[in-house]
């Protein structure tokens, strides 16, 4: 086994873990309610995030992995462009 | 090579300040305004698309390569990750806002929001403000570079002069 694979390794079984015990922390299936959840965020912003802006703070707070999410695409979408049209420069 | 006109060069350089502070703005503002660091990315990269369409990609490539606008996204996307692997180390989990309503880190960004439509206060809003930086830098470098390239390679493919 190479130190390369051997890194992947143990990263993998970290992210793992990692996944494995956010899934034991979380809600049972289909609680709370989308309802709840709105109600939620519009009463506890201002105290939790301590933002004025409850759309930013959903966005970069409460679902802060799918702006992580966009954010990849945005680097693939970029580094895609560049090396496709890295030929035609020269 | 040479652009297009006198005119066009003039009042593209005329616009640019107001559209690149317009779309600072809206990213400096994202916790309090509607905006946020894509909107406002995408302003300020807009202002930059109009100088280069104004003065020409390979004029425009000559003051900025691609490979320093690749920098820069990069910065802004590690920036983001970084903040969010703080939030695990300061706080509990992924994506922890660590600074919000806490006079940790010299009270930056920490103040507390009263449960009420309240005047809008810079000072508050913890990480928000930072990932809203992050993410526009990511966004501005980003869209810059993907028209950049792709007008210089159809530039150079075509061998014409115009843009």
């Amino acid at each position: 086994m190479s130190k390369r694979n051997l890194a992947a390794y143990i990263f993998f079984a970290i992210v793992a873990v990692c996944l494995i015990f956010t899934a034991i922390g979380t809600h049972n299936f289909g609680y709370p309610s989308e309802t709840d959840m709105d109600q939620y965020i519009i009463d506890n912003t201002q105290e939790e995030v301590g933002a004025n802006n409850a759309v930013t703070s959903v966005v970069f707070d409460y679902r802060g992995f799918d702006t992580l999410g966009e954010a990849t695409v945005l680097f693939a979408a970029v580094a895609g462009v560049i090396i496709l049209f890295r030929r035609l420069k020269k | 090579m040479n652009g297009m006109s006198k005119i066009v060069k003039t009042m593209s350089g005329v616009v640019f300040p107001l559209a690149v502070i317009f779309g600072l703005y809206v990213i400096a503002h994202g916790h309090l305004t509607p905006g946020g660091g894509f909107q406002g990315g995408a302003v300020v990269a807009s202002a930059c698309v109009m100088i280069m369409i104004a003065y020409g990609s390979i004029w425009t490539m000559k003051k900025i390569k691609e490979k320093h606008l690749s920098i820069f996204e990069s910065l802004g996307a590690l920036g983001f990750i970084g903040l969010a692997f703080f939030g695990l180390i300061f706080g509990s989990v992924f994506f922890y806002n660590f600074m919000a309503n806490t006079g940790n880190f010299l009270g930056i960004f920490g103040d507390q929001v009263a449960f009420e439509s309240t005047a809008a206060n810079i000072n508050t809003a913890g990480v928000l403000p930072l990932m809203n930086f992050a993410v526009g830098l990511k966004v501005i470098a980003g869209l810059f570079a993907i028209v950049l390239v792709m007008a210089y390679a159809t530039n150079k493919s075509k061998g014409g002069d115009i843009e």
